[in-house]
C-alpha cells in the first residue's frame, strides 16, 4: 500500500515524520544555541500535531491528552527552561565550531538508511498504515545520539538527549497508537525532572571547570600537563 | 503538425524569456522601493547589443567566438525538450531530464572555456567559481530528479507530469524536499542572490558577469539571452513538474490556449517569489557556497530517503 492509497490524515502523519527527521538534521547543522532550542521546540510541536492527528484518525481520545502534555512540556516548558539557563550562564552568544560537519552529515544520512534496514522486519509485525514512520523515529533516536557524540557543549548534549526521547515517543505514537496513559504521564514528568536536573548540572559544571565544554571534563586538574 | 508546434512553442519560449527576466527585475525594483524599468527593457538591451559591432581581443581563439553560439544553442535545445505549454510533444520522446542536465553541463563547459580563453584574471576566477558551483549543484539536481523518477517510475518529463496529475493531491514528503532542493539548485545555477548577484559588476563577488566580461555586441547579447532562457527553463521545470495543473495534453487550440494562460500565471507567481527571496537574503561569501549547496543536496537526499522509507511498501 503506497502513500497514494492512504487517507489524508495518514499522509499527513507520514509527511510530518519526514519533517521531524529533517529537524533532526537541522539540529546537527545548527551552531548557535537559540536556533537549536527553537528547532527542538518545533520538533516537540510537530510531535504534538502528529499525536493529535493519530488521535483523530483512529479515534483514540486519550491521545489528545498526551498531545496536550507534549505540546506543553516539550514545545513550551523545556525550551523556555533551557533558554533561561543559557541566558543566565551567559553562553547564548557562543557559536560552537562544528568538528567535521560534512562527515557528520554523511554519517547522519547513513544512520537513516541503517535504521530503515534494521526496522524493516519489525515493520511487518504492525498493521497500522503509519508503521513506515517507525524507521523515521528510530532514525531520530540515532540522530539524537549522533548530536551528543559530535558536540562538546553540555546544552547541546541535553538537547540531543531530549530529541532521543522525542524519537521514542514518535515511535510509540505512530507504530502502536500511543502508550498507556500512566506510562505516558510518567515519562513526561521524568523528562521534565531530567530537564531540571540537567539545569543543576549545568551550573555545577560551570562552577567547577568554568566552561560548558564537556571535553574539559577529560582532564584532571592535578595532573594538568597543558 | 506536431513538429511544427514544437518549433512554434520553442520560439515562443525563447521570445518570452527576456520578458520573464524583465518581470523578475520589475518585481525586485518594486520590492526595494525603486522605480522599475519597463517590462520590455531586456528586449531593448538585446536589440541594442545586436546592433553594436563586437570587439574581440587579438589573442582570442576560435573558442571565444564559438562559445556564445554553443551556449545559446544548448539553451534553445533545452527549451525545446522541456514541456512548456503542452506535454507529450514529439521532443519528449527523444530526451528526458538527464539529457536536460547534460545540455546544461555542455553549455556551462563552453561558457567556462570562453571565460578562460583570453587569460584574464577575472575570466579565470569566474570560470573556476562557476565550476565549483556546478560540481556541487549538479549532484543535488540529479538527486532531486531521481527522487521524482523513483516516484513516477520514469525520467521522462511528460510522463512524470501525467503521473503527478493522475495521482491527484497527495502529501508526498519526498516531493516537498525535492522541490526545496531544486529551488535552491535553480537559485545557484541561474546566478541569483545569495550565490551570485546578477545586477552587480563588483569584481570580487561576480561569477557569471566575470566570465562574460570580455564579450561585447552580438556575442554578449547571445550570452545574456541564453542566461535569461536558462532562468525561465528552471521556472518552467519547477512549475510544470510540481504543479502541472492546467498543462495541455492534446494539441487543440482551446487546450493550448488554456495551457498558455496556466503556465503564464505560474511563471508570474514564481517570478514574484524569486525576487522576494532575493530581497530577504544577503549575498553569501564564496566560501559558504558549499554550505548552501550541501544543504540543497541534503534536501534532495532526504527526499529520496523519505520516498524509500515512507512512501512505498
Amino acid at each position: 500500500m503506497g502513500i497514494a492509497q492512504q487517507t489524508i490524515y495518514e499522509q499527513a502523519v507520514l509527511f510530518i515524520a519526514a519533517v521531524v527527521v529533517f529537524t533532526s538534521f537541522l539540529m546537527l547543522a545548527q551552531k548557535r544555541l537559540f536556533p537549536l532550542i527553537a528547532l527542538f521546540a518545533s520538533q516537540g510541536f510537530l510531535l504534538a500535531v502528529t499525536t493529535a492527528l493519530v488521535a483523530y484518525d483512529r479515534d483514540y481520545p486519550h491521545l489528545y491528552a498526551s498531545a496536550l502534555i507534549t505540546l506543553f512540556i516539550k514545545a513550551m516548558v523545556i525550551p523556555w527552561l533551557l533558554r533561561r539557563w543559557i541566558i543566565q550562564l551567559d553562553v547564548h552568544r557562543e557559536v560552537e565550531s562544528l568538528l567535521y560537519p560534512t562527515y557528520v552529515m554523511m554519517a547522519a544520512s547513513a544512520l537513516v538508511l541503517f535504521s530503515y534496514y534494521i526496522v524493516l522486519p519489525i515493520e511487518r509485525l504492525s498493521t497500522l498504515a503509519s508503521r513506515n514512520a517507525l524507521a523515521v523515529s528510530f532514525a531520530v533516536v540515532l540522530l539524537g545520539m549522533l548530536l551528543m557524540i559530535a558536540r562538546r557543549q553540555a546544552v547541546t548534549h541535553v538537547i540531543g538527549f531530549m530529541s532521543i526521547e522525542n524519537g521514542l515517543f514518535f515511535a510509540a505514537v505512530t507504530a502502536t497508537g500511543g502508550m498507556p496513559m500512566v506510562v505516558e504521564l510518567g515519562v513526561a514528568f521524568d523528562v521534565l525532572v531530567a530537564a531540571v536536573l540537567f539545569g543543576v548540572f549545568f551550573f555545577h559544571i560551570r562552577s567547577s571547570i568554568d566552561s560548558l565544554d564537556v571535553d574539559e571534563l577529560n582532564r584532571l586538574h592535578e595532573v594538568d600537563t597543558r | 503538425m506536431a513538429w511544427l508546434l514544437v518549433f512554434v512553442e520553442t520560439a515562443l519560449f525563447i521570445a518570452l524569456a527576456p520578458l520573464f527576466a524583465g518581470w523578475v527585475k520589475w518585481v525586485k525594483c518594486w520590492l526595494q522601493n525603486r522605480r522599475p524599468p519597463s517590462l520590455l527593457q531586456p528586449y531593448r538591451d538585446l536589440a541594442k547589443l545586436f546592433r553594436k559591432r563586437p570587439v574581440i581581443a587579438d589573442q582570442a581563439s576560435w573558442v571565444f567566438e564559438a562559445a556564445p553560439y554553443i551556449v545559446f544553442a544548448t539553451a534553445v535545445f533545452s527549451a525545446g525538450i522541456v514541456p512548456f505549454v503542452a506535454a507529450h510533444m514529439p521532443t519528449a520522446k527523444i530526451a528526458d531530464l538527464i539529457v536536460l542536465v547534460g545540455f546544461f553541463a555542455l553549455g556551462r563547459f563552453f561558457l567556462t572555456l570562453a571565460g578562460m580563453d583570453l587569460g584574464t584574471a577575472f575570466g579565470g576566477m569566474g570560470s573556476s567559481r562557476e565550476m565549483m558551483i556546478a560540481s556541487l549543484a549538479e549532484p543535488a539536481m540529479l538527486m532531486a530528479i531521481f527522487t521524482l523518477a523513483m516516484s513516477a517510475s520514469t525520467t521522462n518529463v511528460s510522463q512524470a507530469i501525467d503521473w503527478v496529475q493522475q495521482s491527484g493531491l497527495v502529501l508526498r514528503p519526498s516531493f516537498a524536499f525535492a522541490l526545496a532542493g531544486l529551488i535552491m539548485v535553480a537559485v545557484a545555477e541561474t546566478g541569483r542572490i545569495p550565490i551570485d548577484n546578477p545586477a552587480t559588476h563588483l569584481e570580487l563577488t561576480m561569477v557569471h558577469e566575470a566570465m562574460v566580461l570580455e564579450y561585447s555586441g552580438k556575442y554578449l547579447a547571445l550570452m545574456e539571452w541564453a542566461s535569461q532562457i536558462k532562468l525561465m527553463l528552471y521556472g518552467v521545470l519547477i512549475a510544470n513538474i510540481f504543479f502541472p495543473w492546467g498543462i495541455a495534453h492534446d494539441f487543440s487550440p482551446d487546450t493550448l490556449g488554456r495551457g498558455f494562460v496556466a503556465i503564464a500565471a505560474k511563471l508570474a507567481l514564481l517570478g514574484a517569489v524569486l525576487p522576494t527571496g532575493e530581497t530577504l537574503f544577503a549575498k553569501m561569501r564564496v566560501f559558504r557556497y558549499q554550505e548552501f549547496l550541501g544543504f540543497a543536496y541534503l534536501l534532495s537526499l532526504l527526499g529520496m530517503l523519505s520516498h524509500v522509507i515512507l512512501e512505498v511498501n
